[in-house]
């Protein structure tokens, strides 16, 4: 599962990741690798263990064996908080929004800037809103404050504001759970466009998505899960869309990718 | 540009948004404002009514004088205030008239003293710790364990006290908090807006009054995002019995006797007071200024009735009806300004 030598500064490492839930194994020796600077699409049916996966990334969940290694340095507890304290950042579907509430409001949730006293400094908050509505959001409109609500904006605005959120943050890897699902083309369209911001910001990323011609699109490797296990990977640029999909079929009928696939055969 | 509705799916996202923007000015506008003038027009109103009708007690300043010495202690606009944020927080107590009593009690017991006042305000607070406590370690419904708690507490005073009263003193307690300034300014009304002054700041100006809206709006994003909402929401209570236990004492002091029921009448005008004054009752909004002018909205609703020459018994008829209009007009503005 190798691939070629330019991946030697991983920034995330999980090898041999295995997971049970009593007597399910949710996780079979799965591994996954995040580069520095790297999207990363997971592809993989319902239930082949790509959330499993993602929540032991988050320290939602303890793997039962294998190894987590973030820089090169090995992680033995990794919790909810360590992982946020890392750098590492999830992105919900539209849950981790305060409706009612204003966009600044949103930007700092659980993070407010403060001064003495724990008294909030509205003003910068404000104006560091500001800021990221025009480079990262692109709200050029008037109509968008940083006072306006969260609930009136559209579900791809909402999903910009979370990646947003994650990146005002400093977080090196943003691990997006869905992010398209129920959006409209048009809001899809713009949710990949935040995406690709992640890259330009030099910040990583894994990605998660049930449409394969959106993770082609926007990541640079694909690692496929299949039933617990990593089925084998792909870079983007050396695999075409439909050769892609013709893997994934291939792979529900038979078990398999096929073997000898194109970035393999380069190592 | 009337025909934006009509661009193509193509159009620059520049053009979708700039149709936009008076609708959603106005729609910021009216979801933030629009309540709180809403508040203070029925105010007017209601001030224009009685007025009319009884010229010869609205024209006159001693009823105002009344209003300043009743409606934040006796008719605990003062725990109106805090349970503002209780409210705000997606949570309810209703233990609060109970709590009154056992501060009062406790200040009763040792001495009447200002250290009295500070430990029968520290009571309050403990027991609204305890409140709040319960609510998030059990996972009860605030509703149900605030009226347990409202029930236990006016027991465990009737059964302390052996249901007998006692007279209150005089000195610098009662003096600091229910002295006259310039013989005319009852000192309850200066206390009300520290409060609400204190208390606005927490709320929109402090890390923790932020927190209190984000629990209140979506109780799991906040979670998500590292807002530790259970200590939110101990601390809503805690400050909702404190302002209880101290409501209680000026209250007490202020009719010259305690009575260990005292409180027992209060919860009605108090939630009534935070509903007309804009705050939601599914959480995450309200402000302190609405609960602020509704507490003498409601405060005057009694001696506006009884000095129209009606019979005193209407006015709860008014209280449940207020609260009733209150909640179904937040429903029609929610839904008006969601879309």
């Amino acid at each position: 599962m190798e691939l070629s030598g330019e991946e030697t500064t991983n920034l995330l490492e999980l090898r041999s990741i295995s997971k049970w839930f009593g007597e399910v194994r949710a996780l079979e020796d799965a591994d996954l690798t995040v580069g520095t600077n790297e999207i990363v699409g997971l592809l993989g049916d319902n239930g082949a263990g790509k959330s499993t996966l993602i929540k032991i990334v988050t320290g939602y969940h303890a793997p039962d064996q294998g190894t987590i290694t973030w820089k090169g340095r090995r992680l033995q507890h990794l919790s909810v908080q360590r992982a946020r304290d890392l750098g590492i950042e999830t992105v919900y579907q539209e849950r981790a929004l305060a409706d009612q509430q204003s966009l600044w409001r949103n930007i700092f949730m659980g993070r407010e800037r403060t001064r003495r006293l724990g008294l909030l400094d509205v003003g910068g908050m404000r104006s560091e809103t500001e800021t990221l509505m025009v480079e990262f959001l692109r709200f050029t409109s008037q109509a968008v404050t940083p006072e306006s609500y969260v609930g009136s904006m559209s579900g791809g605005e909402r999903q910009g504001v979370a990646i947003a959120r994650a990146l005002h943050f400093e977080a090196e890897l943003i691990i997006l759970d869905e992010p398209t699902m129920g959006l409209s083309v048009t809001e899809t369209r713009k949710t990949l466009d935040f995406v690709r911001e992640i890259k330009a910001a030099g910040k990583s990323c894994i990605f998660i998505d049930h449409n394969i011609f959106n993770v082609h699109e926007v990541a640079d490797r694909v690692v496929v899960i299949d039933r617990g296990h990593t089925a084998g990977e792909f870079r983007t640029s050396e695999i075409t869309v439909t050769d892609l999909i013709g893997r994934m079929q291939h792979l529900a009928e038979t078990g398999t990718l096929d073997g000898g696939v194109a970035t393999k055969a380069e190592a | 540009m009337n025909s934006v509705e009509q661009a193509p799916v193509g159009a620059s996202p520049q053009r979708r948004t700039e149709a936009r923007p008076p609708r959603h000015r106005v729609t910021v506008f009216y979801r933030r404002y629009g309540l709180q003038a809403g508040t203070v027009l029925m105010a007017a109103v209601i001030w224009v009514i009685f007025a009319v009708g009884a010229p010869e007690t609205w024209l006159h300043r001693d009823i105002y004088s009344s209003l300043m010495s009743t409606v934040p202690v006796t008719q605990s606009g003062i725990i109106a205030l805090t349970l503002t944020l209780v409210v705000i927080a997606g949570e309810i107590d209703l233990s609060f008239g109970s709590v009154m009593a056992v501060g009062t009690w406790v200040f009763m017991s040792s001495g009447q003293s200002g250290l009295g006042l500070v430990a029968g305000i520290a009571a309050g607070f403990g027991v609204g710790l305890l409140n709040g406590f319960i609510v998030v370690r059990f996972g009860i419904p605030s509703l149900v364990a605030t009226i347990g708690a409202w029930f236990f507490w006016a027991g465990i005073v009737l059964v302390g006290t052996g249901a007998g009263g006692a007279g209150t003193g005089s000195g610098f307690v009662p003096e600091l908090l229910t002295g006259r300034i310039g013989g005319y300014v009852p000192a309850e009304m200066p206390w009300m807006i520290v409060f609400a002054l204190l208390l606005w700041v927490i709320l929109n100006r402090h890390r923790f009054g932020a927190h209190v809206y984000l629990v209140g709006d979506n109780d799991q994003s906040a979670r998500m995002m590292g807002v530790r909402s259970d200590r939110v929401k101990m601390g809503v209570f805690a400050l909702n019995g404190a302002a209880a236990a101290f409501a209680g004492i000026s209250s007490t002091i202020e009719t010259h006797y305690f009575w260990p029921t005292v409180g027992s009448g209060a919860m009605l005008p108090t939630v009534a007071a935070v509903f007309l004054g804009g705050t939601s009752i599914f959480g995450g909004r309200g402000t302190i200024f609405g609960t602020f002018v509704a507490a003498f909205v409601i405060g005057a609703i009694e001696p506006g009735i009884v000095s129209l020459g009606l019979t005193g018994f209407y006015t709860q008829v008014i209280y449940g009806a207020v609260i009733v209009v209150a909640l179904i007009v937040q429903s029609a503005v929610r839904g008006r300004a969601a879309r």
